[in-house]
């Protein structure tokens, strides 16, 4: 062995394979099976980290997930870089690099550590009561300070290069934890036949048993029994062992979340290997065999390395054969550190007392260390330590019958073994929302009521004992079977002996002498809360222990106060002269320990963020150069810029072109619905404002849905395709959202009508011939209709081919030009179009974009919901009140276009602006003012809904929404922007163009 | 994530659903006859109880049904769902006692 | 429905619609393109479902299931709600046959061949691989085969329908189809 402190015998270390590993920048070694932690250990390495306030050193405190001093980071290289790793969980593997944190230069000269001189300052509110004012000192002086000072380690600021994978499943019985009591349950459920998973966040199955070595269960040593236990669940197809898997999160109706970590210990991860899995699993049953955590005793100094809990020391020792100190001292008030103290004092520690602050402690481990001449002073307390970077020395002082505390010796020592019992942890069962009992007798919180399918064992419900654990993780997983429905087996009761454990505890701050000041007891060593913290948060009058807890931020750490929620309760509780029940735990809330922000993500990053839907013409579009826009989930064609054009220069040209010549357009986004049934007519009058039954056969008409409030949702042309069946058509980003409405009306509304919805929006590529050439383009490819004017007027549809191709052809026109929307079949649509394509090009027609399209239809002055409405516009505000079908008895939003408040003359209303400027083109979102510098506080007349430059008219438009806009025409406003200034516009007709309409009659 | 038991479909997980606000809460026969009062306490007004809760969702993204629930608004727990257009299950078909609940009309 | 059992590669060329042109492999898991399909979705009361099914010589499936003769499918879909596959040459028969049978009954029949696009995922992982993304019990006991329903798989809208206990056929809106294959694709790898 290449340490003093490393010892030859251990459960999870593998001793033909050392590793070597750096730890700031110095190199060790280690073994596999190791975490940073064990290792360090076995080279007498304490100092792990500086405190997060007062920049303390300290070293690692407890075994597992716990553990809140040593916390690192550990850099990968390529952006993988990962903060506030417990140094207890980090398994090492050759070449690992981890570093300390919150320390400056170094781990062992800090100089933070002034904080430390100035803790009387620190306390409790610090912030608060400190940083007053000026307020402008917090952006620039005290929050970047603070900032820098404060904090444990950084954040990545590089892109996680790591993918990470998702899985649901489903089980009978899910079982968190893989000790003891939670493999036992997987046995007895494993057996029944059902569907088991066990989860554990350990690499190696067995929990609190990996310490143990004297125990035996049923005749077989403790290991034995483990590894056939083992052998016996993974032989088993339906049962799922689940190592190094955090179980995070417990949800409604026993859906839990659990993080599978698959990479972080491997020295060469497989290419393309997520690094993290995501498992969200449904349980119809839960076992929580989560275990106990040991408390720490809360007395001056108890943060100082070398300090550390005994059944850390046991596990450093059991599992990975380091030898925490030479000569050590124990402090305990439970009979569980007595195994500690043989088991070190057997791996050849000198064990220079057993401090027990208990009277007269009896038990099976109290004879066996009295047995081996181990010096136990019972009615003892530790009163301070001594030591800078590691303890070397403890002052002990003796409990008088009055409770007195007397100094009586300093001793010797380089490590300190501390145990105040242990708190189950019932964070998971906390968090299904079942209800805590506090069992008064030993002073700890157990699961009493449940709220889910879930039951607790082992340690975690408080049973300590080995030999109840294995027996209530047999019955609980039996029951649990047998509740999923399944037939379980009854397990033979298991016999275990030579079993030591907890079965007392303390907790709060230890006893002092009389007049000794609480001095630096810490509670909250993750967030450097010492018990004069939580009794001046008393005295300045904080009762709750939410407030407490906040105004401290005791258990507020990475921790969440796995070690300290139990003290500070107690210290709490204590000051305010109340019961600890009374007083009551804080909430506990996910996750368990940090989970990262990849493994929530899973795949849902980057191009698999969102669907990204395409048109079957994208590729055509993505082929002639189109830059595209999001349109909801769609990716449209924005503009199709030629060499060297920018946005508006290729705008321009598109708008001239479709003017003059004709253009092609994309418009498959569209929403289409196909609605069928005898009552389709019927339906569409009471879901749109217009008028539809005597809607002709071929014919189509512009249609408005309101919502029951009386605003405009969604507009579309729909067509009549037979007397029983409509097309119709809707936004591209309203398409989702007007079906619903739909489908709402129909399904709790008029049920009785005989009507169908189907979403076809997607079965039709759509294709917008626009222009005065439009009529030419599609002409050679349309055999069987006739398109000539009188045969196929505006807002008509025929049913026929192109190209050979099934189509449905709508004459309508969202640009003011004669024009056509081709509908065929979306696998068709990129033939159609390239052969469309390839006739306009002859005729100089172009194609183009979704900012073309705009500019041309709000020179038409047409809306568009959701930019020039905003879902508190009327049909009225619009100036359509045409769209109404007057003589309709009801339909959705009628009634609420009568209430008073939409009469209202002062209303907003629908107008065009002229710009006194030509070249001026105001933001959209711009204000409408009356006057250039309104007062202070003055309200907006409106707003500018779109503004573009116009080719055509040679100037900008814009269209607004100005209260009583229509009889302010000829008025001048002003617009403001955003430099402050505001130009001056004239109201006009929202119609800049064609106000006759005869280019869409051609 | 709630484990919904749609009507047609069965259990499913929340995602697949849509919350659709209050249920029970018929549009007027005949909107142009109810005064101004009326048609906002229809548009505008509901119970939102703590406690039990009755309440549309909609199977979104499997049968497309809407159909309504009974929640308790507190414990998340839902007590029961039955399809559209079927009355509001009584207190004792829900397993309450009526001390328990004050359903307002 | 004829399955063309093809060579699987792992990283085939992909369609306008973001279906593979060829067979995709996915670990031990196999992707398929189904062929063109006639699709309809069908709505029609519940009282005169089995008219309609009959009317193309098939029974109307229960809730959750479907049912085949020969070349055509129906798969339930909701309550009134039913997708009807077959050959794309049958797809005006299917039209006239139903208007002829259903008797004047109000009914609504919708072509969308082209909305839906759809592949069959085959091998003893495709249960797991669509489990990462599918949130039900796709164990056989709960969703046995036979059995069909719309649910989530991510964020895409999808129809899946078991074939038999390795093979989902899975039909979805065309423009969905690059996001599931993306998907599917990731999460073979860390399979």
């Amino acid at each position: 062995m290449s340490s003093a402190y490393r010892l030859p015998h251990a459960t999870c270390i593998d001793y033909t394979k050392p590793l070597r590993f750096t730890f700031d920048g110095k190199s060790y070694q280690g073994f596999h099976g190791d975490t940073v932690a064990s290792a360090l250990l076995a080279q007498g390495v304490h100092l792990m980290g500086r405190s997060f306030k007062y920049h303390r050193p300290r070293g690692v405190m407890a075994a597992g997930a716990e553990e809140p001093n040593a916390l690192l980071d550990v850099s990968r290289g390529g952006g993988r870089s990962v903060p506030n790793l417990r140094a207890t969980q980090v398994e090492l593997y050759d070449g690992l690099v981890v570093k300390s944190q919150n320390r400056f230069p170094s781990l062992r000269f800090d100089v933070g550590a002034i904080n430390d001189l100035l803790a009387p300052l620190f306390g409790a509110g610090f912030y608060y009561k400190t940083f007053m004012g000026p307020r402008k000192a917090w952006a620039h002086l005290y929050e970047p300070v603070i900032r820098h000072a404060a904090g444990l380690g950084h954040a990545p600021s590089k892109p996680d290069p790591d993918t990470y994978a998702n899985q649901f499943a489903h089980c009978d019985v899910l079982i968190v934890g893989g000790g003891a009591a939670g493999l036992a349950a997987a046995l007895s459920a494993g057996r029944s036949g059902a569907r088991v998973i066990v989860a554990d966040e350990q690499a190696q199955w067995g929990g609190g048993l990996l310490a143990e070595r004297g125990v035996e269960i049923d005749g077989q040593p403790v290991q034995a029994w483990l590894a056939q236990t083992v052998r016996a669940l993974q032989a088993m197809p339906h049962v799922r062992l689940l190592s190094r898997t955090t179980a995070f999160g417990y949800f409604q109706q026993n859906f839990i979340g659990l993080v599978e970590r698959l990479t972080d210990h491997l020295a060469h991860p497989p290419q393309g290997q997520p690094r993290e899995r995501l498992w969200q699993v449904r349980a119809k049953r839960v076992i929580l065999a989560t275990g106990a955590i040991e408390r720490p005793l809360v007395f001056s100094g108890n943060d100082r390395p070398g300090v550390m809990l005994a059944g850390a020391a046991r596990q450093f020792l059991n599992r990975y054969g380091a030898l925490v100190g030479k000569s050590v001292l124990v402090f305990t008030a439970d009979d569980a550190a007595y195994q500690a103290a043989i088991d070190l004092a057997q791996a050849g520690a000198t064990v220079m007392a057993i401090v027990d602050l208990r009277e007269n402690p009896q038990g099976p481990g109290i004879e066996a260390a009295r047995a081996l001449s181990l010096p136990v002073l019972t009615s003892h307390v530790v009163i301070e330590t001594f030591g800078r970077l590691r303890i070397n020395a403890a002052a002990l002082g003796r409990i008088g019958p009055d409770g007195d505390v007397t100094p009586v010796k300093i001793e010797q020592c380089d490590a300190l073994l501390m145990s105040g019992g242990f708190t189950p942890s019932v964070h998971l069962f906390s968090q299904s929302r079942g209800k805590l009992h506090y069992d008064a007798d030993r002073q700890i919180f157990v699961p009493g009521i449940s709220a889910q399918q879930e039951c607790s064992i082992g340690a975690a419900k408080g049973t300590f004992a080995l030999q109840e654990s294995v027996q209530e993780g047999f019955a609980a997983g039996a029951e649990a079977a047998e509740q999923a429905g399944f037939k379980s087996q009854t397990i033979a009761p298991s016999r275990v002996r030579h079993d030591v454990p907890s079965c007392a505890g303390f907790s709060g701050a230890v006893p002092r002498p009389k007049g000794q000041r609480a001095g630096k007891a810490f509670v909250d060593f993750q967030n450097d809360v010492k018990v004069t913290d939580i009794i001046s948060a008393t005295q300045e009058g904080f009762k709750s222990i939410e407030h407490v807890k906040r105004y401290t931020t005791t258990g507020m750490a990475t921790d969440q106060g796995k070690t300290s929620n139990m003290n500070a309760l107690a210290v709490a509780a204590d000051a305010l002269g109340r019961t600890i029940p009374d007083v009551g735990l804080t909430t506990f809330r996910m996750p368990y320990t940090p989970v990262t922000f990849g493994s929530i993500a899973g795949l849902a990053r980057g191009d698999l963020f969102d669907p990204v839907r395409k048109t079957p013409i994208h590729g055509w579009a993505q082929h002639h150069g189109a830059l595209f826009e999001d349109v909801g989930l769609w990716k449209r064609a924005h503009y199709f810029p030629q060499k060297g054009e920018s946005l508006h220069q290729a705008v321009l040209r598109e708008c001239r072109t479709v003017r003059s010549k004709a253009g092609l357009f994309d418009a498959s986004t569209l929403g289409k619905i196909e609605i069928v049934g005898p009552d389709a007519a019927e339906f569409l009058n009471r879901l749109y404002t217009n008028a539809w039954s005597k809607l002709a056969v071929g014919r189509c008409r512009y249609g408005v849905m309101l919502n029951e409030q009386g605003f405009v949702m969604d507009d579309g042309v729909i067509g009549r395709l037979a007397d029983e069946r409509f097309h119709v058509t809707t936004t591209t980003t309203g398409a989702p959202r007007v079906l619903a409405h739909m489908e709402d009306y129909l399904q709790t509304e008029f049920p009785e009508l005989d009507v169908w919805l189907t979403s076809t929006t997607e079965q039709w590529a759509v294709i917008a011939v626009q222009g005065p050439l439009a009529r030419q383009i599609l002409q050679p490819f349309v055999t069987d209709i006739d398109l000539s004017p009188d045969a196929m007027p505006h807002m008509s549809v025929r049913t026929g081919h192109i190209c050979g191709v099934e189509t449905r052809l709508f004459r309508v026109s969202f640009t003011g030009e004669l024009g056509f929307e081709v509908n065929v079949p979306s696998g068709q649509g990129r033939m159609v179009w390239e052969a469309l394509w390839a006739e306009a090009e002859k005729h100089g027609a172009c194609a183009y974009g979704t900012e073309a399209m705009h500019v041309l239809r709000a020179e038409k002055g047409f809306i568009i919901v959701g930019q020039d409405t905003d879902g508190t516009v009327t049909p009225a505000d619009l100036g359509m009140d045409w769209v109404i079908g007057q003589t309709k008895p009801d339909f959705v939003g009628k009634r609420s276009l009568v209430r008073a408040d939409m009469r209202k003359a002062d209303r907003p209303q629908f107008v065009g602006l002229q710009t006194h400027d030509p070249h001026f083109v105001p933001d959209e979102g711009a204000q409408v003012v009356a006057v250039a510098e309104p007062a202070t506080g003055s309200a907006a007349l409106g707003f500018v809904t779109s503004a573009y430059d116009s080719a055509t008219l040679g100037r900008s438009i814009a269209l607004a929404l100005v209260a009583n806009g229509r009889a302010r025409k000829g008025e001048t406003v002003y617009l403001t922007r955003l430099d402050g200034q505001a130009l001056p516009a004239t109201i006009v007709d929202p119609v800049f163009y064609d106000k006759e309409g005869a280019r869409l009659h051609a | 994530m709630l484990l919904i038991d749609c009507p047609h479909c069965g259990p499913r997980p929340e995602l697949e659903f849509r919350y659709g606000g209050e249920a029970h809460v018929a549009r007027p026969a005949e909107p142009a006859t109810v005064d101004d009062a009326q048609w906002m306490a229809f548009l505008y007004l509901r119970s939102n109880p703590k406690g039990l809760h009755f309440e549309r969702w909609r199977h979104m993204s499997g049968c497309g049904r809407f159909f309504n629930c009974a929640r308790d608004t507190v414990s998340d727990k839902i007590l029961k769902t039955y399809p559209a257009g079927q009355a509001r299950p009584s207190l004792e078909a829900l397993g309450l006692a009526p001390v328990d609940h004050e359903v307002r009309a | 429905m004829r399955e063309t059992l093809m060579d699987a590669a792992p990283h085939p060329s992909f369609d306008e619609a973001g279906l593979p042109l060829t067979a995709l492999a996915l670990g031990a898991t196999k992707l398929y393109p189904a062929p063109d399909l006639a699709r309809f979705v069908l709505r029609v009361r519940p009282e005169d479902g089995a008219r309609a099914a009959a009317a193309w010589g098939l029974s109307l499936p229960d809730a959750l299931r479907a049912s085949t003769h020969k070349d055509r499918h129906v798969l339930w879909q909701g309550p009134d709600e039913f997708l009807l596959l077959a050959l794309t040459s049958e797809k005006q028969e299917i039209i006239d046959r139903l208007q002829a049978e259903m008797g004047g009954k109000p009914y609504s029949l919708v072509d969308v061949s082209h909305r839906n696009q759809a592949f069959l995922l085959t091998g003893e992982g495709a249960q797991q691989l669509l489990e990462t993304g599918c949130m039900l019990d796709l164990d056989p006991a709960s969703f046995p085969v036979g059995m069909t329903t719309r649910t989530l798989f991510a964020k895409a809208d999808l129809t899946l329908w078991r074939r038999d206990t390795h093979t989902f056929h899975i039909e979805l809106w065309r423009s969905f189809m690059p996001y599931v294959m993306g998907l599917l694709q990731q999460s073979a790898v860390a399979a």
